[in-house]
């Protein structure tokens, strides 16, 4: 049954529906950046589970034995994404502290309040 | 701090101990898991233990902050460095055949260059990071 | 919970064989990043405002989204196949050349650090361009720093900044804000007094009028 053959796409998409739900419905800015997380998280699974293969292990060489080996070029992109995504995190929770202290508050429509009234 | 004892005495114990875990996931990168990114976090979260359990004063006291500012900094430089050092020995930039006298020891020579780069920012920013996060007051309104 | 979830993520990583992946996730994932969290909401406070009203187009839009999605994956090759051609382009080369030219048995190393090493400089490039940045923003020096969005938030913060606490939790002291309402800063860091020069990250320092 080739539909059962995709299920891995499912649980990903789920994640990624779950962080987007979380990042365009909440109005409080640390849930924002907790879904953009999980959203994160979602794409990375995708690629590894991409480079998976079945009966496959992990890519590193031993010697004179003959095995199959997973992909190792999601790992290598997967690895640079996740330092990159933890660096945005940090950035953007920053960034939340600052406007924490400039507008009293981290609710996106009370901030938007204050701008108008500005 | 009676109740808080056992944290320090633990601490106290388990902090050598990641301090070593960091520095054979970094030179055991080429054989196993691991590499520079993760050594650079784990040598971060020995640092963040000990300012976590004894306080922000004593923490900027084993390693001020300079410090950390400046392998940050370093860590890009000594990557970047790597790349130019290649073009001075006649190669393309961060071709690592051209480093020593045979192709192979020439690229384990640079990838453990780089990867020591690489372990110098990644512990550069994740202590200082968490410096700025802790450092700063709690927000009044 | 975000530890538990970057945790959850890394075993999945291992029994998808990605041990270097697993390796990062967790300690990057679970460690530093809750961290950061616990941090950031210790300084922001916990309380978050309950919702109001039923957020029918977000979740409407999200389901959307994912029947769109998952009539897309309809055409992707299924899950764990050796003939899917993710693994016909690029990787045969470098599972078999990478030992002989290289010397490193950990492909993901070689290809990490030698044959696309130019991507990993760039990477290290931008989380040292993250950490100049939230330095930049949250300076620990007397006066603020960072883009401020406009004139009058600037004048509000202005002369709030702190003296050389003794510890990070106290209530700012004295120097008033010019206009009233202005939410008080915590105390600089807690470095016996001397503010801090970070000429190396950026020019002019971290003040600010």
């Amino acid at each position: 049954m080739r539909i059962l053959g995709y299920y891995n796409y499912w649980v990903v998409i789920f994640l990624m529906m779950v962080g987007f739900y979380t990042l365009i419905s909440r109005g409080n800015l640390v849930k924002k950046l907790v879904g953009l997380t999980v959203f994160q998280t979602s794409v990375f699974i995708l690629y590894i589970s991409m480079g998976k293969i079945e009966g496959g292990t992990a890519p590193i060489i031993m010697q004179g034995q003959h095995v199959v080996y997973s992909n190792p070029i999601p790992h290598v992109l997967i690895l640079t994404g996740i330092v990159v995504g933890i660096a945005t995190t940090a950035v953007g929770l920053s960034l939340v502290v600052r406007i924490k202290e400039a507008y009293g508050t981290i609710e996106e429509d009370e901030i938007h309040v204050q701008d108008d009234v500005l | 701090m009676s109740d808080r004892v056992i944290l320090r005495i633990g601490a106290k114990v388990l902090i050598p101990f990641i301090l070593i875990f960091a520095l054979y996931v970094q030179f055991h990168g080429d054989f196993g898991p691991g590499g520079g990114f993760q050594a650079g976090v784990i040598f971060a979260a020995a640092f963040i233990l000990y300012a976590l359990v004894y306080g922000l004063e004593n923490a900027d006291r084993v390693l001020p902050p300079t410090v950390v500012y400046v392998c940050a900094a370093v860590g890009v430089m000594i990557y970047a460095g790597t790349g130019v050092l290649t073009l001075f020995l006649g190669g393309e930039f961060l071709d690592y055949n051209v480093l020593a006298h045979a192709p192979e020891h020439g690229q384990e020579l640079g990838i453990m260059l780089v990867e020591l780069g690489v372990v110098t920012t990644v512990f550069g920013v994740m202590v200082a990071v968490f410096h700025a996060f802790a450092g700063r007051g709690r927000v009044e309104r | 919970m975000a530890g538990i979830y970057s945790f959850l993520s890394a075993l999945l990583f291992t029994t998808l064989d990605a041990v270097d992946v697993a390796f990062t996730e967790a300690s990057v994932g679970a460690g530093i990043s809750t961290v950061l969290m616990l941090g950031a909401l210790a300084l922001v406070g916990k309380d978050c405002k309950p919702r109001t009203r039923p957020a029918i187009l977000p979740l409407f839009v999200v389901v959307v989204t994912g029947l769109v999605l998952v009539y897309g994956t309809m055409d992707m090759p299924p899950f764990g196949n050796p003939d899917n051609p993710i693994h016909h382009h690029v990787a045969p080369r470098y599972i078999e050349d990478s030992f002989e030219e290289t010397g490193v048995p950990n492909i993901v190393t070689s290809v990490l650090a030698s044959y696309r090493g130019y991507d990993t400089m760039g990477e290290t490039t931008v989380i040292f361009t993250a950490v100049v940045g939230v330095l930049l923003l949250l300076a620990r020096g007397r006066k603020a720093s960072g883009a401020e969005p406009g004139g009058a938030r600037a004048i509000r913060e202005a002369a709030g900044g702190a003296t050389g606490g003794a510890g990070p939790v106290g209530s700012a002291p004295g120097g008033g804000p010019p206009s009233g309402g202005t939410p008080g800063r915590g105390p600089a860091g807690t470095a016996p007094g001397a503010p801090r020069q970070r000429e190396r990250e950026e020019e002019g320092g971290p003040s600010d009028e």
